[in-house]
This record gives C-alpha cells, structure tokens and sequence, in this order.
C-alpha cells in the first residue's frame, strides 16, 4: 500500500459518460491481484478533497500500465475525466481485498457478472480465470447500447452476454433475466455492483459458491473512517468495512 | 530536547502533531502506512460504554474545500477498545488521547473511569460535541451549565488529565470554555465538526442517510482559528487546536491563534502521510521566521498584537 504519482498515457471517452483511463509508472507493478482497487484524488486537493475508489480494469506488467474506466457523474470525476496525456495523477493502492482465486479449481466454470460501472474489475478478473484455465461466462448489464464498453474485448475471454435495460442490445432486462440457463452449469459467481443488483444475484444463485464486490462511499479508504461499513452475521463485530474488509465477501457474508 | 516538544498535562510530546479523533481509526490502521512513533500523540476513535453501529450509509460527502461525515460514534465499545484496540498501540512510545462518548452522564462516568485506568492512556478527551447522533454528547455540549456539571463530574472519576472538546455550534463558545476551566478541565480540544447538509439537487434528497452531517476541511479552519483566538484570551488553560489543517504552515497558524498543539482530521483521508510530512516540514519553517523553540508559537498573535504599532 503506498502513494504513486503516475502518469497518465491516455484518457477517452468509450461510451456515455464512460471514460478509460491508462496510468503508467513504477507502482503499478504492485497491483496483480483482480478486485483491488486504487484510490484516486481527482482535483487540486483543496476544492476536491476526497480521493474516488475506483477499481482496477486491467494491468500490463511488461508496460507498467494499469487501466481504470471510470463514470464522468459527478463534478469529481469530470475533473478527473479533463485530464490529458502527460499529466500525474495522485493514487493510493492498490487497496482492498481482490477476488479469491485459489479456491478456483480447473473443473469450475466461472460466471461473471457486472452492472453499469460494476463490469470494469471482471475484465482483470476474467483474464486471470482464463490463465487458469477455467471456462469463463460473463453476463454484462447496462442501460441502454449507449452505455456499453468492452464487449468486444470480453468476447476474447470468453461467452459474453449482454443485457440493457431499454432491449436496445442483447437481452432486453436485468443481468438476473439473464442468469437462469448459465447457472444450471454450477458455475463459481462473481458479481460486481450496485447492492440492489447483488441481491438479487445472490437470490438466483441460491446453492452456489461465490463473490460480491461491493460499491459505496468512501472516505479514507483505507478501514479508518469507518464511512463504508456494511452489516454482517457472520462476524463478531457486526459489520465490515468495504474498503479494507472487502471490496470483495463471500456470498451470504453481508447483509445487503 | 527538541525544538518540537510541546508538553500539555498529560501529554508529553516530541513535536506538538496528533491525529484528532475519528479520523485515525484506532491507529493500527495507518500503523500500515508509517511508524507511528514518529507522531507527538495519537487521538483514538471515540469509545462509548456499550458497541454501536453507527448511522446508515451513505455517511460521506463532499463539500466546496470540506467533508461531511455522519458516521454516529461507531465503536466495538470501551471494554473491548482497551482489550483490543490500545494494546494494538503498544510498540508505538507516544501519549495516547482517549476520546470518550456517551448518552448519559452515567456512560460518560463509567467509560471515563474505565479507560482512564489503562496504563496506555495518558489522558482522556470529553467528546460533548458530536453533532451526528443525539446520543453523542451534544445535548451536554451546547449548555455551559451542562457542559460544567458533565466536565466536574467526569473529572472526579478520571485517573488522567481531562480535555475538553468543544463544539462550534453555539453562539458563545468563550462561555463554554470558561465554563469547562471552572469545572476543573486541564485542557480544551477545539474544535468539533459544524452541523452541515447537502441535497441532491435533481432529486431535493439529502446526500448523507443521517441527513445532516459534521462539516471538517479546509473549509473550517477560519472558524477555528477565530474560536481558538478568542477562547485563548479568556482562558488559561491549553489548547489541542483542530479544524481545517492540512498543512504545516496551518499548524504555525492555529498555534499563533492560541493552540499549544494541533490535530490533523480530514487531511488524513486525503493523504495518509499527512501527519510526518508536517511534522518533517515544521523546523524549516521555524527557521524562515527565526523561532527556535515550537511552543514559542503558542498564542503569538495576541503577543504582536500587545505589541506598539510603532515596534512591528
């Protein structure tokens, strides 16, 4: 864990709204594990204090290159979005918990599930599952074809499904319209996204082993402040905190 | 010795930086980041008699230069922070400032009694000014004969020097602090968040879950330095000045207001190396405005100010 100036090598817009970022620098050796995620200060410091988590997309070892796709919603992350080639950005991490891996065994399969700003971290994740040699689905939710980034890019990894809200590609619904036939497989789950979407993956993956990264605010990020708790039964404490408990629990570890 | 030491009751410190509380966890945290030996003093998350859980989230948001929090006091509770979280602090040689919450003056007793007794804490910091639930002591920290009664009380039971941490919120904080000195306080912390709010405004929806929250940041600091100023000319007692540093130069600052220490909150969350950065960047500015001695700085704007116009 430690503070990394790194510099940016390009940042576009890939969708509404929908930017990707590439860092370089000598940090980004230290992010191999899928899940983490890098805390990043958007503005000056002085008008924008608070740093955003966003989560690791992709890393390049060989070109110390990590990627992060980020929303441009708020007055933060458009600032962040204004930033061009050449320019440093400040970023704490890699921070969290990633995706447990090991637990994976070569007769698995593996689904994948994301929602809107939730699908970034299963791109980093899918290209590790597949090294492993596992078989790898993923069902990616978005709004409408104006929202969606990546398929092309996942398709390379693996089955991709897509489902948009408005029907205007793929399957017209929810990630969960989406999920009945594939988990019949008995695939390993991992989800990212927002609470309300997690719960109803977990709902339809009753039976099965798997993962939920969670999404919330934060403020240091690193477990002190205590912004970003979420209850728990299965700890003595009563809650976890998401950035340094998580971003990632074990299905039916938190309660959403 | 150093010419960072600063020496408060209870608090013998090599140079006058502290975290302030809420806003270090209970140290082990950022114990990830640096040796917190090199810290004057460590101000632990508040502690209450039984665990709490604090408000529903979202508990941050963002301000023009500030922060909002609503976190509400979340603790595993006294018994198990001296258990588990002040052991936890054992390698690092530096005071430890307990922060003490509570909805009764009975809980405020019995917590201070309690952590006042661990070997570990070297004094305790009486929390009356938590804006974020009505449980958190505010209702004792915004009425100067509450305030006093809470403080005497508090003090008759505590084995460590007390501090007392005043809220912003009230129209005479000079009365407070007379009050609390009255009482017997050794010290003030000044000062807590300001009770703040935003709203969505797309949706008119309050941003935090609490709805309202605790204001900190660079937003605050002038209120701070004005609060310290002027409480420091009216008491004698010291100072654990807070609200709004980020810098060394802020330190300098709310130590010339009046303070004869500072905690840094927000700015740790912004930058986990907040505190040894100032710490390490403090001699040289001393240099620059030939002071030799930090705690010369305490209370300097009052001394140039008594100074003739003439002579400055």
């Amino acid at each position: 864990m430690k503070k990394h100036l790194l510099n940016v090598t390009s940042n576009i817009e890939i969708a509404r709204n929908i930017f990707e970022m590439k860092l370089t620098g000598s940090g980004v050796g230290s992010m191999t594990t899928p899940g983490q995620f890098l805390h990043v200060s958007v503005g000056n410091h002085s008008s924008k204090l608070l740093r955003r988590p966003l989560s690791i997309c992709d890393v390049d070892l060989d070109r110390e290159e990590v990627t992060l796709l980020y929303r441009a919603q708020g007055e933060g992350t458009k600032q962040l979005s204004q930033k061009s080639a050449g320019e440093v950005v400040d970023v704490l991490g890699p921070l969290g918990n990633g995706f447990e891996l090991a637990e994976m065994d070569k007769n698995k399969n593996a689904l994948l599930i994301g929602g809107g700003i939730g699908v970034p971290p299963l791109y980093y994740l899918g290209k590790h599952l597949k090294k492993k040699g596992i078989e790898v689905t993923f069902i990616l939710g978005y709004q409408s074809i104006e929202d969606s980034f990546y398929i092309e890019k996942f398709k390379d990894i693996g089955e991709t499904i897509v489902t948009t809200v408005d029907g205007s590609l793929g399957i017209k619904g929810f990630v969960t319209d989406a999920m009945m036939n594939v988990v019949e497989n008995e695939p390993v789950i991992y989800s990212v996204g927002p609470a309300i979407m997690l719960k109803a993956v977990e709902e339809r993956a009753v039976g099965l082993r798997g993962y939920l990264s969670l999404e919330e605010r934060m403020g240091c990020g690193i477990g002190a402040c205590f912004a970003c708790v979420c209850p728990t039964e299965t700890r003595e404490s009563g809650y976890v905190k998401i950035c340094s408990d998580g971003p990632v629990f074990k299905m039916g570890e938190v309660v959403l | 010795m150093s010419r960072l030491h600063v020496s408060l009751p209870g608090l013998n410190m090599k140079n006058p930086i502290l975290p302030a509380s809420g806003c270090f966890g209970f140290g082990k945290e950022y114990a990830k980041w640096y040796d917190l030996s090199v810290l004057g003093g460590i101000t632990i998350k508040a502690a209450t008699l039984e665990g709490r859980f604090g408000n529903p989230t979202p508990r941050v948001a963002e301000t023009e230069s500030g922060m909002l929090n609503a976190i509400g006091l979340q603790n595993p509770g006294v018994k198990k922070i001296i258990e588990n979280e002040i052991p936890a602090l054992e390698p690092y040689n530096i005071p430890i400032l307990a922060n003490i919450a509570g909805s009764t003056e009975e809980e405020y007793i019995e917590v201070t009694r309690q952590i006042s007794s661990s070997a570990r804490v070297s004094a305790v910091e009486l929390n009356i000014s938590c804006p974020n639930v009505k449980e958190g002591g505010i209702q004792f920290g915004t009425h100067y004969k509450s305030a006093a009664d809470l403080t005497r009380k508090v003090k008759a039971v505590s084995e460590k020097p007390v501090y007392v941490k005043l809220s912003p919120n009230v129209s005479n904080i000079v009365e407070m602090a007379q009050a609390v000195e009255e009482a017997g306080a050794d010290g003030l912390s000044m000062i807590n968040t300001l009770v703040g709010m935003k709203l969505d405004w797309r949706t008119g929806h309050p941003t935090l879950a609490n709805k309202t929250g605790g204001l900190s940041g660079p937003a605050i600091k002038p209120v701070a330095i004005r609060m310290i100023y002027e409480v420091s000319q009216k008491v004698s007692l010291p100072i654990i000045g807070m609200g709004g540093v980020s810098t060394a130069e802020d330190v300098l600052e709310m130590m010339s207001a009046g303070a004869s220490a500072v905690a840094v909150g927000t700015a740790n969350f912004v930058n986990p190396y907040v505190c040894p950065e100032i710490i390490e960047q403090l001699p040289k500015l001393l240099d620059e405005i030939g002071v030799e001695n930090i705690s010369e700085m305490t209370g300097r704007s009052t001394k140039q100010w008594k100074t003739p116009l003439s002579s400055r």
